[in-house]
């Protein structure tokens, strides 16, 4: 009797420990999926590019780079001005235009257009490149990211895209 | 007996807090710790809870807020009342933490006070170095100026390189794939909440574990530790030779403490929180994102590795290092704990410091990076103010080349010095290298006419030493 009671009693705890656990468990899961998934948000969601005007055509003499910044593909109302993002541009021909990621394909630092060089610098780790965007010295295990450009209603518009990050 | 005696004797026998503290705050340690030597770790812990105090603080009247966050910065440091000390205390607090961390863990590597059974210890206190470091980061990012924004990205770049996540733990970073609304609210929540949590957890697993497996002693060359004898050894010395860690230990934490926070605030006084840079504009470009001194070394690690090997080291070099640091107490967790008798640990110590004291020195001057606010060359320097040599000095400035190369202390340092270069190359040569270039040289073939790059030659040519 003794023996039996002492059994059940254990079964009985052991019962309590799973339903404890397995309660648990579930609620735990449960709450994690809405907060690891608001969490996790910006790398599943991802902005569509957006054309974004950066002057009048007229505005832009040909063979010169100049830095043109447009809003980026993602502002929030409160990013104030962090919303804005920079390119590199050149007029190359009546409507054809190169444009230019500012950012290194090194490590993301923002180059430098050197007129007289006629390269793009780098001040973090001495990346160098030519006016096509390859690369002529340093680093950078590419060439500069480029944007699409086109007209539209005598306004120049570059394809905002994400900061490039250089992959392996 | 007075009110406030009496109030104390109902407070402590409804929580029992005197008879729950008193045992453990005089629990009896080895006699030998109660030296200077042992007050680092206190000073850490003194340290942290000033970033607490100042940190709480500064969030009662900063704006996490991607717009606005630069402003509410300048609003602490120029309005508040005392808000430019409590800036100042936060961030030089975050460096006396970085340095205290350090000093301990280097104490407690030479001393193998990581060995049986303290091992726990060691890895609680690894991670912890680990959250030390996010905070130093993550602390950069929220003092939002433009270096914080650039870092960031800088951040994201490297986090890219990881193979097949890269991508993803760079938006992770970046919180989207741009700077932007949402990118310093998550820094501020890591800064604030995440990373803070973490550390109270393990601050607290750390103390709890030095209690359980008690200090370790100051070791003695000759005296191996054997797991096998070691914790009876250990209670039976401070048993009979134990001195009480409050206050005999204790007193000497309390005066390094002492000196510590007040060191703190001395300078956060006198010297200041840093300068914010400009604002956080992404679409600024004159940014020379440098971070703080001690990321500096890693700073120059980056930019001095070849590019062919940079994506393995700057992926695996940490994870490697961690992972050292983990594996360490099970690589040996007994023998000799005197440094005395561990040449190899006061090797790697040695060569450790030296390696990031030249890291850093090298950081500082940073001679990867081109110098575009290097002075001109001026006539006398040129040697002249007009023909050919005039107009090819005129040409060094404008062409970029002083930004990479010195001529008589002028530019910068990435390529070689130019002073003297005319001893070293002939007119033929000089103009072979600025056409096609080398190394890490731009060619200039393409941009220079023939009367630029005659003239350059010109002037190169005319640097000799008499």
């Amino acid at each position: 009797m003794s023996e039996k009671t002492g059994k059940s009693e254990c079964t009985r705890r052991q019962f309590f420990v799973h339903v404890s656990m397995t309660l648990g468990s579930i609620a735990a899961v449960l709450v994690g999926v809405p907060i690891v998934g608001s969490i996790l948000a910006p790398i599943i969601k991802k902005p569509e590019p957006e054309w974004r005007p950066v002057g009048a055509l007229d505005s832009f003499k040909i063979g010169e780079f100049v830095k043109v910044n447009y809003v980026n593909t993602s502002p929030l109302p409160w990013a104030g001005v962090t919303a804005k993002s920079a390119a590199w541009l050149k007029r190359d021909g009546e409507e054809e235009f190169t444009a230019f990621s500012v950012n290194c394909a090194h490590l993301g630092c923002p180059v430098r257009w050197i007129e007289g060089a006629r390269l793009f610098m780098c001040p973090c780790h001495g990346g160098v490149y030519y006016e096509d965007g390859s690369v002529a010295a340093g680093p950078p295990p590419r060439g500069l990211y480029q944007y699409p450009v086109r007209v539209n209603n005598g306004q120049v518009e570059i394809l905002a895209s994400p900061i490039p990050i250089t992959t392996v | 007996m007075n009110f406030l005696k009496r109030a104390w004797l109902w407070f402590d026998d409804r929580t029992g807090l005197s008879g729950a503290i008193g045992p453990i705050a005089r629990h009896a340690v080895p006699p030998n710790t109660a030296t200077w030597f042992y007050v680092f770790g206190s000073a850490t812990l003194f340290a942290f809870m000033l970033q607490v105090a100042t940190g709480v603080t500064l969030a009662f009247i900063y704006v996490p807020s991607s717009g606005e966050a630069y402003q509410s910065l300048q609003y602490i440091t120029t309005q508040t009342t005392f808000g430019r000390i409590v800036r100042g205390m936060h961030n030089w607090g975050a460096s006396a933490m970085i340095l205290l961390v350090g000093i301990h863990m280097i104490q407690v590597y030479l001393t193998a006070a990581y060995k049986f059974p303290r091992e726990m210890n060691w890895i609680s206190g690894v991670v912890l170095l680990a959250l030390t470091v996010v905070m130093g980061f993550t602390g950069q990012v929220v003092r939002w100026d433009q270096t914080a924004v650039w870092s960031t990205i800088v951040a994201a770049e490297q986090a890219g390189r990881v193979p097949l996540l890269g991508g993803w733990l760079a938006d992770f970073i970046l919180g989207g794939d741009t700077v932007g609304g949402t990118t310093l609210s998550r820094m501020f929540a890591y800064h604030v909440f995440l990373i803070p949590a973490l550390l109270f957890v393990f601050i607290g697993f750390h103390l709890y574990l030095v209690i359980k497996n008690g200090i370790s002693e100051f070791p003695r060359a000759g005296d191996p530790v054997d797991p096998a004898n070691y914790r009876e050894k250990y209670e039976t010395m401070v048993k009979q030779r134990g001195i009480p860690f409050w206050p005999d230990a204790a007193w000497k934490d309390m005066v390094f403490g002492f000196i510590v926070i007040c060191t703190i605030l001395v300078i956060a006084i006198v010297i200041g929180p840093p300068e914010l840079g400009p604002p956080p504009d992404p679409s600024d470009i004159h940014a020379l994102p440098v971070p703080d001194w001690y990321f500096v070394f890693y700073f120059a690690f980056l930019a001095l590795m070849p590019p062919e090997i940079e994506t393995y080291l700057m992926v695996f070099g940490p994870l490697l290092v961690g992972l050292l640091l983990f594996c360490l107490p099970f690589i040996s967790n007994r023998g000799e704990r005197s440094p005395l008798r561990r040449p190899w640990a006061v090797a790697i110590v040695a060569l450790t410091i030296a390696t990031i004291s030249g890291l850093w020195a090298i950081g500082i001057t940073s001679p990867w990076s081109p110098h575009f606010d290097a002075e001109p060359l001026t006539a006398e320097i040129i040697g002249a103010d007009s023909g050919p040599l005039w107009r090819g000095g005129m040409n060094f400035n404008d062409k970029g080349c002083l930004y990479c190369h010195a001529i008589s202390g002028h530019g910068g340092l990435r390529g070689p010095d130019l002073t003297y270069v005319g001893d070293r190359l002939s007119a033929n040569e000089l103009t072979w290298r600025i056409m096609n270039g080398g190394l890490n040289m731009p060619g200039f073939g393409g941009t220079l006419s023939n009367q630029e790059l005659s003239d350059l030659v010109e002037f190169l040519a005319s640097r000799k030493k008499e």
